[in-house]
């Protein structure tokens, strides 16, 4: 059960948290310089952004709980299993950053679920 | 049309880093916690004794590194590609974390895994397909 709980905070945090942070650079915009002291730069504009460190909260909580999901079962059982956030993805980039998901998109995404469904089933 | 090759060019190689280090980094993870063992911490004492051996596994911080790597690499992407591009396109990252882990960890995977991560893979390719940008810049 608790496995369960640590899978659904992986998935939900996780995925928000990188929604959360794909807003927050958006406000950024687009980094076109690479050099060290204009990177330091986009990261202080970031750390200004609320949405950052909202993001920055869920994304430690999505981690912690993939620590200890870690110390319980195989990383490659771990990883697949989290690519259920392509399901939380496509719904976050729908209703939260306005993004167009098409049936093409779904269509995908219930693969990733399929896929996902083999891994948990051809667990040992 | 040159700026156009230049913003594929520097999406292409955020993702590639973003592709090798994200499943290094679980791998690391996956093997220092490994090493640790089931997590208690029903106790302050537990807790604590937990996180010491935590901080204090090389795996785990190299872990930490290989992540945090991957973390600025998807913040300087999310800068201009859409995230319903982007999380497709690193979707290479868990076919390398399954070769990752039966190769340098060890692991068994079932062929019926391996065709699970196979089809999630082919998932996030036909997603990958669809529009890069949906939305207009701000």
């Amino acid at each position: 059960m608790l496995v369960v709980i640590f899978y659904f905070l992986i998935i939900c945090a996780g995925t928000g948290g990188e929604l959360c942070v794909s807003r927050a650079m958006k406000a950024v915009g687009e980094v076109k310089d690479f050099r060290p002291a204009a990177l330091v730069g986009v990261v202080v504009r970031a750390l200004r952004v609320s949405w950052m460190w909202i993001g920055l909260g869920l994304m430690a909580t999505a981690f912690f709980s993939l620590l200890a999901v870690l110390s319980r079962q195989n990383v490659s059982v771990v990883v697949p299993v989290t690519a259920l956030s392509y399901g939380a993805g496509a719904l976050g980039g729908k209703f939260f950053l306005g993004e167009q998901v098409t049936s093409r998109r779904w269509a995908g995404v219930l693969l990733v679920c399929l896929g996902v469904a083999l891994v948990v089933a051809g667990r040992q | 049309m040159k700026s156009s090759a230049g913003l594929h060019f520097k999406t292409y190689v955020l993702i590639l880093v973003m592709v090798i280090f994200g499943p290094l980094g679980n791998v690391l993870l996956g093997k220092g916690m490994k090493r640790i063992g089931a997590v208690s911490i029903a106790t302050p004492v537990e807790a604590v004794h937990v996180l010491s051996r935590v901080l204090t596994s090389g795996s785990i911080w190299l872990g930490i590194a290989s992540l945090m790597i991957f973390f600025g690499a998807n913040m300087l992407v999310l800068s201009w590609a859409d995230y319903s591009y982007v999380q497709p396109a690193s979707s290479v990252a868990y076919l390398m974390s399954a070769l990752l882990a039966h190769f340098l960890l060890r692991e068994m995977v079932t062929p019926t895994r391996w065709v699970g991560v196979l089809i999630i893979c082919l998932g996030v390719l036909v997603v990958g397909h669809t529009s890069p940008r949906t939305t207009e810049p701000t």
